[in-house]
């Protein structure tokens, strides 16, 4: 080992390394190669930045909301006075290694040992310069912590890996995505069920944490009808990265018509029809976890599945209103919504590593049924 | 240490060791330098293992929907990612160049404590090896859930990585309690954190006893050098912050293997109790990764700059002002927790005060390198970039201590940007300025000037490409410790820039490798001060004799080996005095040729002995409902206070050995 690192070094002229080019084309051909560098530099800074315009759904660059707003207000001048230190930090530095860099024959440096009036100064304004971000920055906190007296109040909980989201004043249960009017404040009351997740939808707020057995408030609000993504943000186990989230921001009307459609019971499918084989399916297997709320053959409203309070899945009733499912992870943009449902109902803890819900073992005609059954649910 | 000839006992358990060479002598080893060596080449290995984690990491990370590994893996990679960094490889080689160079600095022939220095090495590897060791023992575990409904995982989840700890390195309740993390993995993780956490409990006492005590005769706390000054802040830091993770962690493994509940909500315990605990350790540790980086930095930039450090004072008080301060921002890690507005905000406020002491010393950094005369060597290329990436780091914090802009950036990529360009840009790039700069004091030998600069630029670049990257996608919304992000956002092609970026830090990293080990064999040889260096370590022979100094010396100014060569002139401008080589042979000639035989503290086995018995007991309170378990216990106990009762009955010297005694009284003295 020894001789053979020696021997390679040795190979790649690393001792006595003899001078390969005669001095002047030697510099003449750095410079060329600096240019070179520094122009491929260039290119790909400019490359990058044409890509910068790409937004990704999730980004904190588009606030759609007061409160988003608000801070992406903060985070701009203090964006700026950061970049503006590190152009001054960074120039002195360079300034420095230019300017200061031993050349032959130069003089001995001075023995400057410090500078009190220079101590004073690099204390002093940078306090001054925090101070001033101080304020906005506490104001700020007081403001967004507390929801407005006219919030609506919605319940979000937590659960490994999705989140729910109950209208107490509307008798609504739904899943993985809040719907919500355009133009008026929610105030999320937020809990978990089983460990901590972390509520964010960028263009609306920053986050909060949901904590079990505590309970926590985030403002939301969006300006105009939209949709925007959202993900859990506190690591929470096996699946936290397929903990997703959105949040649909209604027009009035359309608000008032979502309320009316989401407050009715499902209808039970025709005899015969593979709907009606998907509920035989989902009454045999799915209702220790998932609720549904149905109008029975005597025309009275039903409830099938887990007790209140008691560990549950998402509730079924308006399953096919929602555009995503199993914690707002799919469908992702590589699978179509039909394919992406086959595949979870197919062996979901090979989907959703950890899953809660087993692998049922269903067969590809049961999951036909089942998925035929879920598009009734609207 | 001060027994006396006639209070020796009559009678030893063990024969004390005695070889010099081979493995025995390094088992045995109570040399500080010869333990800084053992430190530093296990901290690389464990560097080398969190470095191919990383790059597993990122191959997962280079496209959406990647199903390169589980993500069980993934998580197991992560937290062990993050726990091998930080415990297994920065503190351990910080704690190298404490161990080598803190007796240089000040004058001594050793730490305070030699065997108990020994003893902080082998409970540190042996915690090491404990923690690493649970892939041999757990397998991937599903969530038990709540009300038994439990968790399910596909066959194919069942791999080898992922039986590693995968809670975070944060532990975070109760995700990582008994309930959702139900297998043994995390338990390793918490007992080897424990092991671990006592190791440098007992170096943070040798070293601020050494540094308190064993100052060579002129040298004034206000004459150390910095370096020293930051080994003893970190001192500190890790005497006050380690007790509450011990007990927190205690609290954890209670609540996993006996049914305490401290943090598990389900029966009233408080999740976010813990999380103020794990950062009111958290955060300081954060300073004991970065301070001794420091430290070394405001060594090199001054010998490269040929200047003294501009405003020493400064820099060493913003120093302890750092860590003073750093015991009381804890709470900007839980911005987004739900703690009241009032907290927030205050918070908030401190943290930003954290800002003023660290500018103060880039500040001081970049003053010290103006109006130098400055030597572009490897070390002051890293020492540069340690102060121009830092900023990058530095300037990062700031935006997140502006509380509603953190509820943004918090657990996104913004903030593992910011991190690693304080602790990779920073501690390791300052690491990196420290061995090459201190590496002909190790071996005698320069490393190689031309591959290292090679390896700086290479890693300079692969870093940035790496981690500036980061900033953008957190801002773009990219959440943290996610195994798996969906193509529509957009993340791919960034992703890929970042993937690029660590396979060229790992393309650095052998660069490195192959200079060292060129360089220690067929380095040129570095005479005794091959930098022109300024501080008293460099006043002895290279490679440093075992008993360091030949003569103990006496210190009359800071930078005291610098006045030995230089003056000044009218201007204040630096004049090599007439007869610098003179003096410089003269010390090269005394440090090989002490005139009185130097005493050095015998080697010993005890300490070894008392750590092995260490990870055992950690086993048997894992395993404590198996026999087998209990019996570790008792086992390990035993070893542990068989190696407490030896090292308490071990004489000073064999009690028949041949003594000089004379030699033996000066040893006192150079000790008190």
């Amino acid at each position: 080992m020894p001789t053979s690192t020696a021997a390679t070094g040795r190979r790649l002229g690393l001792v006595n390394m003899p001078p390969m080019l005669s001095g002047h084309r030697r510099f003449a051909e750095r410079r060329r190669f600096r240019r070179t560098t520094a122009l491929a530099a260039l290119a790909l800074i400019f490359t990058s930045c044409s890509y910068i315009e790409i937004d990704s759904p999730l980004t904190t660059f588009e606030p759609g909301g007061p409160f988003a707003e608000q801070i992406d207000r903060l985070f701009w001048p203090v964006f700026w006075i950061a970049t503006a230190m590190f152009v001054i930090v960074q120039g002195l530095i360079f300034i420095a290694m230019f300017r200061f860099r031993d050349r032959p024959g130069a003089k001995e440096p001075k023995q400057v040992h410090g500078n009190v009036f220079l101590e004073v100064t690099w204390t002093v304004i940078p306090t001054l310069i925090l101070a001033g971000i101080a304020v906005p920055t506490v104001q700020s906190v007081f403001d967004l912590t507390e929801c407005g007296p006219d919030a609506m109040e919605v319940n979000v909980t937590g659960h490994q890996w999705w989140f729910e989201y109950d209208y107490p004043d509307l008798g609504i249960t739904t899943a993985n995505v809040l719907v919500m009017p355009a133009g008026k404040e929610v105030c999320a009351v937020m809990t978990s069920a089983d460990v901590l997740h972390n509520f964010w939808i960028p263009s609306l707020n920053g986050k909060r944490y949901l904590v079990p057995g505590q309970e926590t408030l985030l403002r939301l609000q969006a300006n105009e009808p939209g949709e925007f993504w959202g993900h859990c943000a506190e690591f929470c186990g096996l699946s936290h990265s397929l903990m997703r989230a959105r949040a649909h921001a209604l027009s009035q009307a359309d608000w008032e018509a979502w309320i009316v459609d989401q407050q009715a019971p499902a209808t039970l499918p025709a005899e015969g029809t593979p709907a009606a084989r998907g509920w035989e399916i989902y009454q045999a297997k799915c209702t220790g976890c998932h609720g549904v709320t149905f109008t029975d053959a005597d025309g009275a409203e039903q409830y099938l599945g887990p007790a209140v309070d008691a560990f549950n899945g998402p509730n079924l009733t308006h399953f096919a209103s929602r555009n995503v499912f199993a914690g707002a992870a799919w469908p992702d943009g590589d699978l179509t919504y039909d394919q992406a449902l086959t595949e979870w109902l197919a062996n979901p803890p090979a989907a959703k590593p950890g899953s809660y819900m087993p692998n049922l073992g269903l067969t590809q005609s049961e999951i036909d049924d089942l998925k035929a059954w879920l598009e009734t649910m609207k | 240490m001060t027994a006396t000839s006639t209070e020796r006992p009559a009678t030893t358990i063990f024969k004390r060791p005695s070889s010099h060479t081979g493995i025995g002598s390094w088992l045995t080893t109570v040399d500080h330098k010869r333990i800084g060596i053992l430190y530093g080449y296990s901290a690389f290995f464990f560097f080398i293992i969190g470095g191919i984690e990383a790059l597993l990491l990122r191959i997962q990370l280079s496209a959406p929907n990647n199903e390169f590994i589980t993500a069980a893996e993934y998580n197991a990679l992560f937290t062990t990612h993050g726990l091998t960094m930080i415990f297994l490889f920065v503190m351990p080689v910080t704690a190298a160049f404490m161990n080598y160079l803190l007796p240089l600095m000040i004058g001594a022939r050793d730490v305070a404590f030699p065997r108990m220095n020994a003893l902080s090495y082998w409970i540190w590897l042996a915690g090491a090896i404990f923690t690493y060791s649970v892939i041999f023992f757990a397998d991937v575990a599903p969530p038990l859930g709540v009300e038994g409904f439990p968790g399910n995982l596909d066959p194919s989840d069942q791999t080898f990585l992922g039986g590693l700890p995968d809670g975070g390195w944060f532990l975070y309740q109760p995700n990582a309690g008994p309930y959702f993390s139900p297998g043994s993995a995390i338990d390793f993780g918490a007992l080897g954190l424990q092991i671990l956490g006592l190791s440098s409990l007992i170096s943070s006492v040798n070293f601020l006893t050494t540094i308190f005590n064993m100052r060579a005769k002129g040298m004034r706390l206000l004459r150390m050098p910095v370096f020293v000054w930051m080994t003893m802040v970190v001192g500190f830091l890790l005497l006050f912050s380690l007790p509450i993770i011990a007990v927190a962690l205690f609290m954890v493994t209670f609540d996993r293997s006996f049914g305490s509940t401290f943090f598990q909500a389900v029966s009233g315990g408080d999740p976010i109790l813990w999380q103020h605990l794990f950062w009111l350790f958290g955060h300081p540790e954060v300073y004991i990764l970065i301070l001794p980086s420091m430290g070394i930095v405001s060594e090199v930039l001054p010998v490269f700059s040929k200047k003294p450090l501009f405003g020493y004072a400064a820099v060493v008080f913003a120093g302890a002002g750092i860590a003073f301060l750093g015991f009381g921002v804890w709470a900007h890690h839980m911005f987004a927790s739900g703690i009241t507005p009032v907290a927030q905000a205050a918070f908030g406020l401190s943290t930003m005060t954290i800002a003023i002491p660290t500018g103060i010393k880039i500040f001081n950094w970049v003053f010290t390198m103006w109006g130098g005369r400055i030597r572009f060597t490897t070390p002051m290329l890293f020492a540069i970039g340690f102060v121009s990436m830092f900023v990058i780091g530095g300037l990062s914090g700031v935006t997140h201590s502006v509380v509603p802009s953190d509820w943004q950036q918090t657990d996104t990529y913004y903030i593992v940007a910011h991190f690693h360009y304080v602790l990779f840009g920073g501690a390791i790039f300052g690491i990196f300025a420290g061995l090459y700069y201190w590496f002909p004091k190790f071996t005698g030998r320069m490393m190689n000037d031309k591959i290292g600069k090679v390896h700086f630029w290479v890693q300079f670049v692969g870093f940035n490409l790496t981690f500036a990257p980061m900033h953008w996608l957190g801002l773009q919304g990219m959440v943290r410790r996610t195994w798996k992000y969906a193509p529509d956002n957009n993340f791919g092609p960034w992703n890929v820039a970042v993937t690029i970026g660590a396979f060229t830090i790992a393309l650095a990293i052998l660069i490195f490798i192959f200079n060292f080990m060129y360089s220690k064999r067929k380095g040129a040889p570095s005479g005794l001060d091959p930098w022109d260096a300024r501080t008293i370590e460099w006043t002895i022979p290279n490679p440093t004799p075992e008993y360091n100094f030949g003569v103990a010396p006496v210190v009359h100014t800071l930078d005291h080996f610098w006045h030995m060569k230089y003056t000044e002139d009218a201007e204040g401008r630096a004049v090599r005095r007439p007869d610098a080589d003179e003096v410089i042979a003269r010390l090269e000639h005394e440090g090989n040729n002490p005139p009185t035989p130097i005493h050095l503290p015998n080697p010993s086995y005890f300490p070894l002995i008392m750590a092995s018995g260490l990870p055992l007991i950690g086993y048997g309170i894992i395993y404590h409902l198996s026999a087998a378990g209990k019996a570790m216990i008792a086992i390990g106990a035993i070893i542990t206070i068989s190696g407490l009762l030896g090292w308490g009955m071990e004489p000073l010297e064999e009690p028949h050995a041949p003594q000089d005694h004379e030699d033996d009284h000066k040893l006192e003295e150079a000790h008190s």
